[in-house]
């Protein structure tokens, strides 16, 4: 492999790395706050990327507009699953929100295919992201420059409101324990959807631009990205954001690089996740940066 | 009601069954016949979910792997030779798969057996972990199991999967394990390892510290639960005659959650009814993706919905039902005379 290709193949991880950490930071956010697997959001991935879709087609929107709309969108939709689907539970055991959460990811992903059809979509690209431009000998698409700097910025302003505002701070408290913030007067119930309505706005961002990326539509494309994402949030420590960026990163280093040092093991790509996530799980059950819950009696 | 008096009870109810299932075989025609297999594979994987997850506490989604490793075991072992020579086109198979044959029950066994085998794999380094972990990591060995059935044209014909497969599994085949399933997880449920299952379930910590070994009581479930899930995917690649590696999505892992969590976590009698109410239910949704006429107005057809208002139910169950049909009650014969004399149970 010379090093063009290489440096290539860094970039490409770095792209996917990113999309991935923006899932994850998602998932992380919720399961800190309510211990819950939100399966619901490869859902709101996958949405989000529609939404641009139908923006532009339908309403013929110019691209950025469709793209902080299908954001807006997305991220009430995620605040909605919650009200609907989550709040009520709240009291509840944690399965039956697990359980609810895997009935509203098959709701949307079956509202998807009623609605847009399973037929996969091509997806517009504007043309400044296909152009490649030549940097010292790599042909770089923008498009794998885009991504990861979107991407870095989102969470740098992420970063911003989680440790710099009172909602941050609502949020790391009901993290540490939910009902010490009931009883110390965080709304905690506002602060938990304010968190919905990110953690969404994170997945539709990535759910767009992996659209960009691989330039088609279907509504079960949230599934496997979704999944990756959360192992990701697993093995940077469930709970933790920069665990979840790490995690996203190396999973998208793991994945492209395999791919790119050993190509007949190409056919396995989707299964390196879950290997790596079993493998995780075994050794230091709580990942990189997450700590270890306490056993209650 | 004194024990002794159930069993020619049961005699008589699994006579009861015989004759119904007689009268299916010759009255009803080919697609109520193979609803009715569908409602016996399904009580088979509902049952094994819900003595894994209802009993004993372990949120386990990855019954499709299971179901997977159980069908393609059995394929393998009741198609013939000179079949599976027709059927790997692209790669010949290996020579131990293409000589591989065994009857069916055989076949049916040995699927079972060889899921319970990577149950028991899977099982020694992941059931250490708590519940959502566990849930996670064993959709993950499903997906694995998929794809590595995508990648071995050899064994598995990759995604091309099998047809063909001999339809062996008919309504006898069918309820037969149904009923011996049902058997062995009750009198496995009423015996000292049901109690043990159901206070890890109550509550882990308790048990451990009345000295209960919980990892292997979880092993011994997980293992048993693999098993019949096996079971249940070897009589369904038998009965659908054809399966590939897109078959076994997490879809079909939701399908039987969905039968678990409607008739109640910890209760055999919800998951027997309910795998019954939902498979037809299933069927009968199928009208809504059909064209009808309704009071003259005409209604298209609309693919797709069926799985909408299955998932729909499913929400609304968690949320306005959580303990699903029957909760953890059983039904008994002495509950059954209790009804009936008006007695307490």
């Amino acid at each position: 492999m010379n090093l063009a290709t290489f440096i290539q193949n860094v970039l490409n991880s770095l792209t996917l790395g990113s999309l991935y950490a923006l899932v994850a930071i998602g998932y992380t956010m919720v399961y800190g706050i309510l211990r819950l697997i939100n399966f619901a959001h490869s859902e709101i991935f996958m949405l989000g990327a529609y939404f641009v879709f139908w923006g532009i087609t339908l309403v013929h929107l110019p691209w950025p507009v469709a793209m902080v709309l299908a954001i807006l969108v997305t991220a009430s939709l995620g605040v909605l699953v919650d009200q609907v689907a989550y709040r009520p539970l709240r009291d509840a055991p944690r399965i039956s929100a697990l359980i609810s959460s895997i009935g509203v990811s098959f709701f949307l992903q079956n509202v998807a295919i009623v609605f847009f059809q399973a037929i996969p979509r091509e997806v517009y690209r504007p043309s400044w992201l296909e152009d490649p431009i030549l940097m010292g000998g790599v042909r770089v698409l923008p498009l794998t420059l885009f991504v990861p700097l979107l991407s870095l910025a989102l969470m740098l302003a992420l970063v911003y409101v989680v440790y710099r505002t009172k909602t941050g701070l609502g949020m790391r408290a009901i993290s540490k324990d939910i009902e010490t913030s009931y009883l110390m007067g965080v709304p905690v119930n506002r602060v938990i959807a304010i968190t919905f309505g990110i953690g969404s706005a994170l997945a539709a961002a990535s759910g767009i631009m992996w659209a960009l990326r691989y330039p088609q539509l279907q509504p079960i494309m949230g599934t496997i990205p979704g999944f990756k994402a959360f192992i990701a949030a697993v093995f940077g420590g469930i709970g933790s954001i920069q665990g979840a960026v790490i995690g996203g990163v190396t999973l998208g280093f793991i994945e492209i690089m395999t791919v790119a040092f050993f190509p007949d093991l190409a056919g396995y790509r989707d299964a390196f996740a879950f290997v790596l996530l079993i493998l995780v799980l075994m050794v230091k059950p709580t990942g990189l940066l997450g700590e270890r819950p306490e056993d209650k009696v | 009601m004194m024990r002794g008096r159930t069993i020619p009870l049961n005699c008589l109810a699994i006579a009861v069954l015989g004759a119904l299932l007689y009268l299916a075989d010759t009255y009803c025609d080919g697609y109520q016949i193979q609803i009715l297999n569908l409602i016996a594979i399904n009580i088979i994987l509902a049952l094994s979910l819900n003595l894994i997850y209802g009993f004993t506490g372990l949120f386990s989604l990855g019954h499709a792997g299971f179901m997977a490793i159980g069908a393609y075991v059995c394929s393998i072992l009741i198609m013939t030779p000179d079949q599976k020579d027709m059927l790997f086109l692209l790669q010949p198979a290996y020579d131990w798969v293409a000589a591989a044959h065994a009857p069916f029950f055989v076949a049916v066994l040995a699927g079972g057996a060889v899921a319970a085998l990577f149950g028991a794999l899977v099982g020694i380094p992941l059931l250490r972990l708590g519940d959502d972990y566990l849930g996670i990591a064993t959709l993950g060995f499903a997906e694995i199991i998929r794809v590595v059935a995508n990648n071995i044209p050899r064994l598995t014909n990759g995604a091309l999967g099998f047809k063909g497969i001999p339809a062996f599994a008919n309504l006898w085949w069918n309820y037969g394990w149904a009923l011996l399933t049902l058997y062995v997880l009750v009198r496995l449920l009423q015996s000292n390892t049901g109690n043990v299952l159901k206070a890890i379930r109550d509550n882990e910590i308790a048990a451990k510290a009345m000295g209960v070994d919980v990892f292997r009581y979880k092993l011994v479930s997980f293992t048993v639960g693999s098993f019949f899930a096996g079971v249940g995917g070897a009589l369904l690649a038998s009965l659908l005659t054809t399966i590939d590696p897109k078959m076994f999505l997490f879809t079909l892992t939701f399908n039987v959650l969905m039968i678990v969590v409607a008739g109640g976590l910890g209760s055999m009698t919800g998951s027997v009814l309910a795998g019954i109410g939902i498979t037809v239910l299933l069927e009968w949704l199928r009208i809504v993706e059909n064209p009808v006429d309704f009071l003259g107005f005409s209604l298209p057809g609309i693919p797709g919905m069926r799985m909408v208002v299955f998932s729909l139910a499913l929400i609304v169950i968690i949320l306005f039902r959580r303990e699903g049909l029957m909760g953890t009650r059983e039904l008994s014969w002495r509950s059954v005379a209790g009804f009936f004399t008006r007695e307490k149970a």
